[in-house]
Parts: structure tokens; sequence; C-alpha cells
């Protein structure tokens, strides 16, 4: 199987590298369209800022050609807030792909969410053997709103879309790759999808 | 609900875990990627390395232990250690570190702290302070806890925040190494006076001063050495006495 990550300038793609390493899979980290194409998977991982992100895979043309993508494509992180509609980091407009908004958390707890926290309400393969109320480990300051394409649901501050699908599109906040086990569980059933 | 976190922290020196009471006279406590394993299998929530190698070749041995720990272990960990420029922490993150802390630069050049969120975002920015009571007064030190500065740490706290720290890293000097408790007082002045997450260190002994730091003192995560590296409280028992203690904890 040949699985390509989106070469982009987010950072913190190394350790997903290892994570799939660790399932025995050897990704190939590219911003080739012929590659991202050719894929049998696509993951589109990252840590960053919204409209650095956004302006950066434009300048590429890479935002049309993730938008095309046929196959299974997985969104982590800033991953998934890129594929939605519109973020309120830095009033950025995104891929538009998923219909969906990005918004910063109420100051009403401490901002960024950082630690573990429960999934609840899965709906999708890609929580296959996973039990509700499992943990995993999230840190950002933005969230995705709940919308129709929510297959998972976490609460701080306020309960929010962790996870998102829509056709080709699966998405998620929270870090599958420094999940522990529960994680592991996730990233081999994209895999398997 | 968002859990609470124990971390448990792996001082390392010339790729070796130690341990030092009051940051002296360092004991040498194994390997720190096997050492670091062992944690993550046992229910640590985050790692946090400290490399304190001083050599030439600094950023050199920080990168390798980053990448042997991020093949191995797969929960978020931080290391620290000398960081002190862009170049560092971009060389750390790039290796497969989550986050990193800053401390003694920090001091030296506050701006940096502006520069490194500004850069990589505040989430994967942790700021270290040491801090000692002297005369009364809390004030941060610096190298290691070595130099005391005439920074006031409450005053520092809030200002790390203001430039984009995503996390404090706040260890009392006066407790480290003790096995007496928490500074709690501080620790929970500073949690309610800042909107960023508080990591305490400096003071853990008894399973109870785990209990204290969350409710006393606020914090939102925990981080304690030696009574881990020596066996002196085992991981899971500590997490299923603080669950019993109604201290949500990750199961």
């Amino acid at each position: 199987m040949k699985l390509a990550i989106v070469k982009y300038n987010a950072g913190n793609i190394q350790s997903v590298i290892y994570a799939l390493n660790r399932l025995g899979i050897e990704p190939v980290l590219t911003d080739d369209v012929d590659e991202l194409r050719s894929a049998d998977k696509v993951l589109f991982p990252g840590q960053g800022e919204a409209s650095n992100a956004m302006n950066y895979l434009r300048s590429k043309g890479l935002d049309q050609v993730i938008k095309d993508l046929k196959q299974p494509v997985f969104g982590i992180c800033i991953g998934q807030q890129l594929l939605c509609e519109h973020s309120e980091e830095n009033n950025t407009d995104c891929l538009g792909i998923i219909p969906a908004k990005v918004k910063k958390f109420p100051p009403l707890d401490k901002v960024p969410q950082i630690g573990w926290n429960t999934v609840t309400e899965l709906k999708s393969p890609l929580f296959k053997g996973i039990a509700e109320e499992s943990y995993v480990y999230f840190v950002h300051s933005y969230y995705v709103e709940s919308n129709a394409y929510q297959i998972a649901t976490t609460n701080y501050i306020l309960p929010y879309a962790c996870a998102l699908q829509k056709d080709n599109f699966y998405a998620v906040q929270f870090h599958p790759e420094k999940s522990s086990d529960v994680g592991e569980q996730i990233l081999k059933n994209f895999i398997e999808l | 609900m968002l859990t609470k976190r124990i971390i448990p922290c792996l001082d390392v020196k010339d790729g070796k875990t130690v341990k030092g009471v009051n940051f002296l006279n360092l004991r040498d406590a194994g390997d720190p990627v096997e050492l670091g394993a062992l944690y993550s299998q046992q229910g640590a929530d985050e790692l946090v390395f400290l490399d304190i190698t001083a050599t030439l070749e600094k950023r050199g041995t920080l990168v390798e232990l980053v990448k042997r720990v991020a093949q191995h272990i797969n929960i978020p960990f931080t290391i620290g250690g000398g960081i002190g420029s862009i170049e560092d922490v971009s060389a750390c993150l790039n290796a497969g570190a989550d986050k990193v802390s800053v401390n003694s630069s920090a001091i030296k050049n506050p701006a940096l702290i502006d520069q490194l969120s500004k850069e990589f975002g505040n989430q994967c920015i942790v700021v270290a302070i040491d801090t000692r009571n002297v005369g009364g007064m809390n004030l941060v030190h610096s190298h290691g806890g070595t130099k005391p500065t005439d920074l006031d740490t409450i005053a520092w706290a809030k200002e790390m925040q203001e430039r984009g720290a995503g996390e404090l890293l706040l260890t009392s000097m006066d407790k480290d190494g003790t096995k007496a408790g928490f500074a709690n007082e501080l620790t929970a002045y500073i949690s309610t006076h800042v909107s960023i997450p508080i990591i305490a260190s400096g003071g853990a002994g008894t399973m109870e001063h785990f209990t204290d730091v969350f409710t006393l003192g606020k914090a939102d995560a925990a981080l304690a050495a030696s009574i881990f590296h020596f066996k002196e409280i085992a991981i899971p028992e500590l997490k299923s006495y603080l669950s019993g203690k109604g201290i949500h904890m990750r199961k």
C-alpha cells in the first residue's frame, strides 16, 4: 500500500511518520501532484497556524489537488481545521471540503486545551474497536463547531466536533500518533479503510 | 472531561537518566528511552526529557535523543535543556518532539518567546520557571536554578504567557528534592492568574502530595522524577489513588 503525507509548512510531521513505521508502513512525504494523486491513502497532518498553512498550500497549487483527491484522506489537527470552510484563526478561508466552521475557544477555561480528553458518539469505521469515552491527546486553541459531518464529540468548555467525515475525507482534531494504543488503533483503522 | 496529567521527568546527561537532590549530586538512573517507554506503558500521560549535557555538540545530542524517543514512544513528550534559538526549536520539533521547554534563554532574551510562539504556535512552547523564596520574595532562578535573578516569579509567569508561552513548568527550588510536598500556595496563585496550563514540579514524596497539588495547588499537571525512578510510587497505583479521591485521570 502506498501512503502519501502532504508536505507543506506545518510542523510535527515526524511523529506521524514514526507512528506509521510502528504499524509497518513507510509513508512518502511529498508535495508532488502525481505522487499524491496516485497514492492509496493520503494523510494531511500537522500543527501550525491556519493562514500561513493556507497561503502555502495555495502558492503550491496543493489546495486544488487535495480537494480533487478520491482516495481516503485523513486530516489530523490543523489538517482537520483546514478541510473546513473557514477558521477564525486570522480570519482564514480554508479548503471548504467539509461545510463546518473553526472557532476559537471562548476564554472560560485554560486555552490551549492541552492533554487527554474523551471521545464520545463515535460513528465511523475510523473508530472500529474504539470504546466510547476512550482517551485521546489534544493540543489546540481552535475547535470545529458541531455540524452534520461530525463522527465524534469531545467536551471542553463546550461540546464540539473532534472528528469529521464527508465522502472520502476523514479528520480528527486530536493526535492519534500521540494517543497511545487508542490512537494507534485509529491510525490502523484508517490504513485498513 | 480533560484529565489532570502525571508527568515523569527524566533528567538526561550524556545519554543517561540522572536525578539530583536540589539539582546537585547527580545519580545514574538508567536509559532514558527505555525508562520513558516503561512509564508510557504504565499510564504516564506525558514525558519530559531535560538534557543537562553541557557540551559544544549540545544540539546534536538533543536531536538524537528526540529521535530515539519519538521512534519508540507513542505519548507526547517535551524536550528541554539549553534550547536558545529558533533553530534549536525547529530541529527538536522536526525530529519528533511535541513541545520544547525554554528556561534560561527566555530570561536572557524574553522576546525569544514571542518569536518562538509566532514561528511554531504557542501550543509547543513551554516556559520552565525555577523559583526560590529569597527573603520573602519568590524570585526566578536561571541556569538550572543556580543563579538568582531579580525577576518576581508571578510577574514573570504573566509576562511569559503574554509573550506566547503555551504552558508553564513551575519548579519550586525550595521544595525540589525534599519530598515534603509541592509548593501549593504559589502554584495555585499562578494557576488562577494566568489562562494557560501549569505543570507543578518539585517536592513530590507521597501520593497525597499529588492530591494536594491538583486540589489546593490547582495545577493542571504534576511532574516528578526520583519517586518514579526509584519505584517509591508506581504510576498505576498513583492514578487509581487519585481517581479514588475524585481527581479526573486517564484510565
